[in-house]
């Protein structure tokens, strides 16, 4: 299923670099409208470190809100480039080669964004290098590996280390090509990244080694990150509903679900921004879609299973829950919107081919998903808090406020800023995986119809 | 501690005393209507029954200092531990404000600080020098007056001239400013492992039967929330209700 023109090693030099070589119109304005965004999330930050967190609107039973639904969302976000490169490179999947690298960069931005919610929530951040690193020896006393506050900065440095090296090592061709097409300082700082990449057979086969056993070892840290962000509730003996033994694999496939939708998003802005028409093609976003919808059954799978299980104990305070979650205003518009949002709109827009390969469906039908995945963490949150337990003269409602909202803004700001910073630097598309694909690329007689085919030796 | 809920009438004079003896802030109109306001042991105050045969039930809720508590396994900087007198105790400097231990905890008696604590100016030197003014982002719950107990054996050491023991250090050396300020006797405090206090045989009573064998206690003792296996320190004594005593009417 290998579509368009065959491009020369000249044409994909020319097309994918334009990105870096050529400053687009409109690159410096979105800048600097995501910095001043930025800028007032970095001032909010500071009233909020300065007052304390009472300028937030969580409350005495709701002590955990948006900050831990947006740490949620973006570690979700941040398995589409696992999901992509890796998986699908060990499944052999040639549509994959354009939307690797773009899914890569966009877990490693995600990950360090997801990683600021968890310390603007604190109550005292500057505190927090004694929570994630043990320096503090000298009082003989370790962090609490008991508690899942401790495995999730351990699973997340361990992704952030390891997909960052599976960027690196993507890169390292890409940063010959490079090299090779610039001068001065910029010639010498790709001349050190590229670190004597010639292209030689050796090298090649390297890359390719390294590539794949990253690609293997990334595999169980993937499945771990999620779950044990999943354990944050899972393991909250105290809140009904949180405490589930379902939202391990939940958690995993409504990441991905999310993830690659987000992905498809990016590409398809990728494709607009930079007019790369002849690379990211109609063919690849179709089979995201496709992928999609595979995924969004299996996650639709395991919210019915997570209702199932919660209602089947009969616990009063465990139906207290979902009473809030179903019948109470709001939560019961929300979680109208976030089952439509994130399955039935999505789902029915993917099972047509024309309209996986109509851009501007494909867009509408990946922001529905992440709107309904962010919402889907917020109800999982909130009204398990909410209504805790048997103790009903401590119930609240939580009203966030206008920090949060902005908080929660900025990081969509900063990880689109960084996409884009990071789009100037290096290619988002990987030249030498599509020069592979494009040498691979052939096609077959079947019947009286001639199809574009794919043949690999190993 | 064991709570007669029989004697309690709900005055609330445990929670002002709390509210005094250890440096809480003053829960004023902001607090409440943030949701925010806190008191390390509460009323808790419940209709029952409508008009005009209504009763209030009232339920004190302080920090049950489980032994298996569900707050401390999630404190990423141990913050929170159980000490070797069975307290579930805080240690203020430790805590980054996680308020995992707060979502963790089934009897909703753990606080965060969202403010900065302010008195008056008139009321900053009622503070209690032997208890910390806690700062904003941090977790607080009651100690049961671990600064009391503190001085009741440097007392007992001082009177005695030696070494602290079970035999010197007697129940009544000491007692939290909740059940001291009770005047209907609700609260009372003791040693569990202290044959002379009266809180033995209740532990004792609960003790030997779960809750599977809640039927065979012999006296109204019972935990709040025991299904939940957290094994609080606090038992509560069931209210006589001369309506459902199977007919001896008070």
């Amino acid at each position: 299923m290998q579509e368009g023109r065959v491009l020369s090693t000249r044409e994909i030099n020319r097309d994918l670099l334009r990105s870096i070589l050529d400053t687009p119109r409109w690159f410096w304005p979105v800048v600097t409208v995501l910095g001043l965004i930025l800028l007032v999330a970095a001032i909010a930050i500071g009233i909020m470190v300065n007052r304390g967190l009472g300028v937030t609107g969580l409350n005495r039973p709701v002590a955990w809100g948006f900050f831990i639904t947006n740490f949620v969302f973006w570690i979700g976000i941040s398995h589409a480039g696992v999901m992509l490169s890796a998986i699908l490179r060990l499944a052999k999947a040639e549509w994959r080669r354009p939307a690797t690298r773009a899914a890569e960069v966009l877990t490693l931005f995600s990950l360090m964004t997801a990683m600021i919610m968890p310390i603007v929530h604190t109550g005292r951040p500057w505190r927090i290098l004694y929570w994630v690193f043990p320096y503090d020896f000298a009082r003989g006393i370790w962090p609490n590996i008991r508690t899942p506050l401790v495995w999730d900065p351990s699973a997340i440095l361990t992704y952030l280390t390891s997909s960052t090296l599976f960027v690196i090592i993507a890169l390292v061709p890409d940063f010959a090509v490079l090299r090779d097409h610039t001068t001065g300082i910029a010639h010498r700082v790709y001349s050190v990244l590229a670190m004597g990449w010639e292209g030689n057979a050796r090298q090649w086969k390297l890359q390719i080694v390294a590539g794949v056993l990253l690609s293997a070892l990334i595999l169980p840290v993937f499945v771990s990150v999620h779950s044990i962000v999943s354990w944050d509730f899972g393991m909250a003996a105290a809140v009904k509903s949180w405490h589930s033994t379902v939202f391990a694999p939940y958690f995993v496939v409504g990441a991905v679900h999310s993830g690659v939708s987000a992905v498809a998003f990016a590409l398809i802005l990728l494709r607009w921004c930079y007019g790369w028409q002849d690379y990211i093609r109609h063919e690849h976003i179709d089979a995201l879609g496709r992928l999609l919808i595979v995924v969004a059954t299996g996650w639709f799978y395991f919210l019915v299973m997570e209702i199932l299980f919660g209602m089947y104990g009969r616990e009063a305070d465990e139906l207290m829950v979902r009473q809030t979650q179903f019948t109470y205003w709001p939560y019961n518009f929300w979680f109208i919107l976030f089952v439509i949002t994130t399955y039935f709109i999505p789902v029915a827009l993917w099972l047509s081919r024309a309209w996986r390969r109509n851009l501007w469906i494909m867009s509408i039908a990946c922001i529905s998903v992440n709107v309904g995945m962010w919402l889907e963490r917020f109800l999982i949150i909130v009204p398990g808090l909410i209504n805790k337990q048997l103790f009903t003269f401590v119930w609240a409602d939580y009203r966030p406020s206008i920090f949060e909202y902005i908080i929660i803004g900025s990081t969509f700001a900063l990880v689109t800023l960084l996409m884009l910073l990071f789009s100037r630097v290096f290619p988002l598309v990987p030249l030498y995986d599509v020069k592979e694909g494009d040498v691979l690329r052939t096609q077959v007689q079947i019947g009286r119809r001639t199809v574009p085919a794919t043949f690999r030796e190993d | 501690m064991v709570v007669d809920l029989d004697r309690c009438n709900g005055c609330q004079a445990c929670v002002i005393a709390c509210q005094v003896e250890n440096n809480l802030p003053i829960n004023d109109k902001n607090a409440f209507l943030q949701n925010r306001a806190y008191e390390w042991i509460r009323i808790e105050r419940y209709w029952e029954g409508d008009y005009p045969n209504i009763k209030a039930r009232f339920i004190p809720v302080m920090c049950q200092h489980c032994e298996n508590a569900p707050c401390e396994p999630v404190c990423p900087v141990f913050a929170t531990y159980h000490n070797d007198e069975g307290l579930n105790v805080q240690i203020y400097n430790r805590c980054v404000g996680t308020r995992y231990c707060i979502n963790n905890c089934p009897y909703q008696v753990r606080f965060f600080n969202y403010w900065h604590p302010n008195w008056p100016e008139r009321l900053q030197n009622q503070l209690n020098p032997d208890v910390t003014v806690r700062t904003r982002g941090i977790t607080e719950k009651c100690t049961f007056c671990i600064q009391r107990l503190r001085r009741g054996q440097i007392q007992v050491e001082r009177r005695a001239g030696g070494e602290l023991n079970d035999g010197t250090l007697k129940s009544g050396n000491h007692m939290p400013a909740c059940v001291q300020a009770c005047p209907t006797n609700a609260l009372t405090f003791g040693d569990q492992n202290d044959v002379h206090s009266p809180v033995k045989p209740y532990f004792e009573d609960v003790n030997r039967y779960n809750i599977h064998h809640e039927k065979e206690r012999k006296t109204r003792g019972y935990r709040v929330l025991e299904e939940m296996n957290t094994k609080p320190n606090v038992i509560y004594l069931k209210k006589v209700d001369p309506n459902l005593g199977g007919g001896h009417h008070g």
